[in-house]
């Protein structure tokens, strides 16, 4: 099995006049979670409609889990809320198994599960105008989980949430990586959650965005948030991503 | 107890309207030729009911037809519009001035080529009941934001699939916002449809009724397509609600713990 899941090598893109991505290009580790930051508008949501095979790159190109040479193109999860309002938690759950023609049934039995495992027990059969912003997004996250790919993107998933729920998911997020162990790449511009999650940060910087800094996060798990080595290194980071717009 | 008072309210509102009719005619004497009283155009109800229930008959399979081929063809030049851009920019000016055309001129025009039997009626309904449904069902169809739209992508998903499940599902509800305009236009396009030339119908007993001064008959056939009316507006919002359970249930079952 090969260890890249994710490879990109001198991707570009510019929308008419507007250079967006300038020579992107970076190999991810199967099984790792990377967090790309960069301020808002440079391009992370290009750079992950890309991988997910939504628009095709000017240069470059992309590889997305190859495992043994089967195309396995990334589960993605959009920033904007995409649970379907007139489906249950749980249909809505087994989205990509029903447009993959997968059995229904099975589907069902192991979105029940993962219900059971992370916190959404009970709500199997209520609809998405009945859950909480916290419990919409947890059940959009196993939804794009259950897509049965190796590899995760994730645009801003806690984004629209308040501190408290958000920091929440932050650990509830940890957990279902842990369990799943997929290769995610998650887009971001909270640098706390960055440290929190990640084993890898690359910092974007503004358009035309090109890679600043690509770094390993060396902090032991399970992290703090309130710990002083979390703070050093958020400092570190926000005077990199400050310094870029200069 | 709301639902009570949401009958109440209107009901004591048409009791208080009929009784200054009733008084009106009685204090100022009017004749019935006229204007009959509430409680004479209740006794040519009742008396006439076989009559009106036959007649009604007639009038609701029109209307049905009506509705249903206006639904049927509405929606799909929907989505045939919805798909084609060259169809849109060539058929949907023509669809908004076929509506500016009044049924009137061209009901004729139906009986000649159809005949005096159900199929004139039942056009004439639809060719004023399809254009809410046109127009609701198209704003539906594109309702679905582009990031839904692409989530079914990266999915790997069919142009059928994002229709089937992500489309079609998500016009519903303006498509019955639609077909509840449909169903009130459609009785009077299946009266229209009677006016022209019909020997059965509600239409029909209106305008014989009101050639024999037999005034309270005509109040008694419209009473029987107002009734009429309400019970196929009601019969599509049951379909509606129970077509779009997931939007009722706001609020009623609360929010879930966090």
């Amino acid at each position: 099995m090969p260890s890249q899941a994710i490879g990109a090598h001198g991707v570009s893109k510019s929308f008419a006049e507007t250079d967006v991505l300038r020579s992107i290009s970076f190999d991810l580790d199967v099984a790792t979670w990377t967090t790309i930051l960069g301020p808002s508008g440079c391009g992370k949501t290009t750079l992950l409609r890309i991988l997910a095979g939504l628009l095709d790159s000017d240069a470059g190109d992309v590889s997305v889990g190859s495992s043994a040479g089967v195309p396995n193109r990334a589960a993605y999860l959009p920033q904007r809320d995409t649970l379907l309002p007139w489906r249950t938690a749980l249909d809505n759950a087994i989205l990509a198994a029903e447009i993959e023609g997968r059995p229904r049934a099975a589907a069902r039995a192991e979105a029940v599960e993962l219900f059971t495992h992370f916190g959404l027990a009970g709500f199997e059969d209520r609809f998405p105008s009945q859950l909480s912003g916290g419990m919409r997004q947890r059940l959009a996250l196993i939804r794009t989980f259950l897509a049965h790919r190796d590899v995760v993107l994730l645009d801003e998933p806690l984004g629209a949430l308040d501190p408290l729920t958000r920091a929440t998911l932050q650990d509830w997020l940890l957990s279902v990586w842990t369990e799943l162990r997929k290769t995610v790449l998650l887009v971001t511009h909270d640098v706390e959650e960055a440290l929190l999650l990640s084993d890898r940060i690359l910092v974007m910087t503004e358009r035309p965005a090109s890679i600043a800094l690509d770094a390993p996060v060396e902090l032991r798990r399970p992290r703090e948030r309130a710990s002083a080595d979390l703070a050093a290194e958020k400092g570190k980071l926000l005077g990199i991503l400050l310094g870029g717009t200069r | 107890m709301r639902r009570l008072s949401n009958v109440a309210a209107p009901v004591a509102l048409l009791v208080f309207l009929l009784a200054i009719w009733q008084g009106a005619v009685w204090l100022f004497d009017v004749p019935h030729y006229i204007l009959p009283a509430p409680s004479r155009i209740a006794d040519a109800f009742i008396s006439h009911f076989p009559s009106l229930l036959h007649h009604a008959a007639a009038t609701l399979a029109e209307i049905v037809l009506g509705l249903v081929l206006g639904g049927v063809g509405g929606f799909a030049l929907a989505v045939a519009v919805f798909y084609s851009p060259v169809l849109e920019r060539a058929l949907y000016p023509l669809i908004v001035a076929s509506q500016m055309i009044p049924v009137f001129a061209i009901a004729p025009l139906l009986i000649v080529w159809m005949g005096y039997g159900l199929w004139p009626k039942a056009t004439v309904a639809a060719l004023i009941g399809f254009f809410p449904i046109v127009v609701n069902a198209s704003d539906g169809l594109r309702s679905p934001n582009e990031e839904s739209v692409e989530l079914f992508r990266s999915l790997g998903a069919t142009r059928g699939q994002i229709f089937a499940k992500l489309r079609l599902p998500a016009s519903l509800p303006t498509l019955f916002a639609g077909m509840k305009v449909a169903v009130t236009l459609c009785v009077v396009g299946a009266t229209i449809g009677e006016w022209v030339g019909a020997h059965r119908g509600l239409g029909y007993l209106m305008l014989q009724s009101n050639a024999l001064l037999r005034v309270d008959l005509v109040f008694a056939a419209i009473l029987m397509l107002s009734i009429l009316g309400l019970l196929l507006f009601g019969t599509v919002r049951i379909i509606e609600r129970h077509a779009l359970r997931w939007r009722d249930t706001d609020g009623l079952t609360g929010r879930g713990p966090e």
